[in-house]
């Protein structure tokens, strides 16, 4: 790396440590010591939110506050979510839900509290507005942690790319040797085996998902800013990406996609008529493909997040017994810590490239010239399933 | 945001921002990497093929050395025992020559000294001859000065010569 590299680095990261400076205004002052809670620490950590937290120092929350974007009624509103004081505050009549079934959301006060910017008292309950048509697009802790990725993504990307246009036939160096390891992998154990000789065509999406995938795995596994957002193992990022792999395959089937869903030659006949039996367990596979992948995706980043979490809390449900014990606890929950870090590492390899192969098997079956070979796809299909 | 429910906002940002990741990722970088690889892979290809190819080129070339160069080590083995044997029968020839040459001349040498010498003995003994003469003369002439004594002298040549 040339020392030009170094000083953007250095300029970037005294940037974005600018950002912490407005933060400080929005720390709120605990009031009192609540006892520590692993379960709501580990889930607040699993789930978004409206503010990046990124560290507690002497009992005070420091955040990174991220826009609010709203539209009410289609007018649109903005504030930064510094203003909610973590939820303590609400701001021009908008507020985090502090009702059980209104957590982690924006609500609208109406009545005497609508436009009310101010603490959220007791009797705010009853003023919630559960008719406000609230059209939410906050750039949350993962929208932000996304566009973070994607603009690391694709300054990778680009960077590797005008180096390949600039010398193109030399050996790759630095940055661009590995990622052309990635990218050889998934040219050719994935798109080149699943999907056959038309594999060109769908080659950007395979590369531009299994990358969109393994970076972010990787970020997540930071333990601070810009990563550790649980990204990956958002329900709403995994089904996205499923629902992409859901058209991209149902859109570039063939024919006899459909024949062998509808009239699946090799089953008896007595499974298709006069109950379709056969037909409706292939309908529904299409649908319950892109499912499991967008489950499985999010439930194997997410545990990994809960497990490591996890071992980190045992620390300080030890700490708050005696110091001692914790102390004595963090040396077992540093190792194990280690050990469930590098297995993440596989992990966030394993579940790119799970993801990857069977989009590419999906989309390989869907424009497949079905023959004899259609019925060992299908094995190959429910044995990964399974994963 | 419930654990199990895609919020709007993230579903939202996500179909955007990745739409535009991977409009961008295909028009700038992937036709870019994929086919600087697949062209490099070629080169590569081309580029060992060719490497065989002069692999096989100089194999054929190193064997038709390897000929060329026991012929010339043959060609050479054989010039060289010619070249022995013309030197061996120069220098059998020059041997004899040289012990004939040097026969010759002690031979010649030994007549020179033969000669020289009978030319010396000759000499000698005419010196021989003539001092005895000169002797005998110088004595004669001192004989011949005293009458007594030529007179002795010849009686005893008298009595010597035999006459028979």
């Amino acid at each position: 790396m040339n020392y030009i590299n170094k000083f953007t680095r250095i300029i970037c990261v005294f940037i974005l440590s600018l950002l912490l400076i407005p933060s400080f205004n929005s720390i709120a002052a605990t009031e009192e010591k609540e006892p520590f809670n692993p379960g709501t620490f580990i889930i607040d950590h699993i789930l978004d939110s409206y503010g990046w937290h990124v560290i507690t120092y002497k009992d005070k929350d420091i955040s990174i506050p991220l826009p609010i974007i709203l539209f009410d009624d289609w007018k649109p509103v903005v504030f930064m979510s510094g203003k909610f004081h973590h939820g303590h505050d609400s701001y021009k009549g908008y507020a985090l839900g502090f009702t059980e079934n209104t957590k982690n959301r924006i609500v609208k006060l109406n009545g005497e509290y609508a436009g009310y910017s101010g603490h959220i008292t007791e009797d705010m309950v009853d003023h919630i507005d559960s008719e406000a048509k609230l059209i939410d697009i906050s750039i949350t802790k993962n929208v932000c942690a996304l566009f973070i990725s994607i603009f690391l993504i694709l300054w990778m990307f680009l960077s590797v790319a005008k180096k390949y246009k600039a010398n193109p036939c030399s050996a790759p160096k630095g940055l661009q040797s590995i990622l052309e390891v990635l990218v050889l992998f998934v040219r050719d154990n994935i798109a080149k085996s699943a999907i056959g000789p038309k594999y060109e065509k769908y080659l950007p999406y395979l590369l531009t998902l299994f990358f969109f995938i393994f970076i972010n795995n990787l970020l997540g596994l930071l333990p601070i800013f810009p990563g550790g957002a649980n990204l990956t193992g958002n329900i709403a990022v995994t089904a996205v990406l499923a629902l992409i792999t859901f058209f991209v395959t149902n859109l570039s089937s063939n024919k006899s996609y459909w024949v062998h869903i509808f009239n699946t030659p090799g089953v008896p006949w007595w499974l298709k008529i006069p109950i379709p039996l056969m037909p409706i367990v292939e309908l529904v596979g299409v649908f319950t493909k892109p499912l499991v992948l967008m489950i499985r995706l999010f439930a194997n980043i997410s545990a990994g997040h809960i497990i490591i979490m996890g071992f980190i809390c045992l620390i300080f449900i030890f700490g708050q017994m005696a110091p001692a014990i914790g102390y004595g606890v963090s040396v077992v929950s540093v190792f194990f810590y280690l050990f469930m870090g590098i297995l993440e590492l596989i992990v966030a390899f394993v579940q790119a490239f799970v993801f990857t192969l069977l989009s590419a098997l999906y989309i390989g079956m869907a424009i497949e010239e079905h023959h004899e070979e259609h019925h060992e796809n299908t094995a190959i299909e429910t044995t990964n399933s399974q994963h | 945001m419930d654990l199990m429910t895609p919020s709007f906002g993230l579903t939202f940002w996500m179909l955007v921002g990745f739409g535009i990741l991977f409009f961008l990722l295909k028009k700038f970088a992937w036709p870019m990497i994929v086919g600087m690889i697949s062209k490099r892979e070629e080169y590569i290809q081309e580029q060992l093929s060719a490497a065989e190819m002069v692999r096989q080129d100089m194999g054929r070339l190193q064997a038709e050395h390897h000929k060329l160069l026991a012929e010339a080590k043959e060609e050479r083995d054989a010039i060289l025992a010619d070249a022995r044997k013309v030197r061996d029968k120069m220098y059998d020839d020059a041997k004899t020559k040289a012990s004939e040459e040097s026969r010759k001349i002690i031979e010649e040498a030994k007549k020179a000294i033969h000669f020289e010498k009978m030319k010396a003995v000759t000499e000698i003994k005419n010196e021989i001859a003539n001092m005895s003469i000169e002797i005998a003369q110088s004595v004669l002439q001192q004989e011949l000065s005293d009458k007594k004594k030529s007179e002795e002298l010849v009686e005893k040549l008298m009595q010597n010569i035999d006459l028979n």
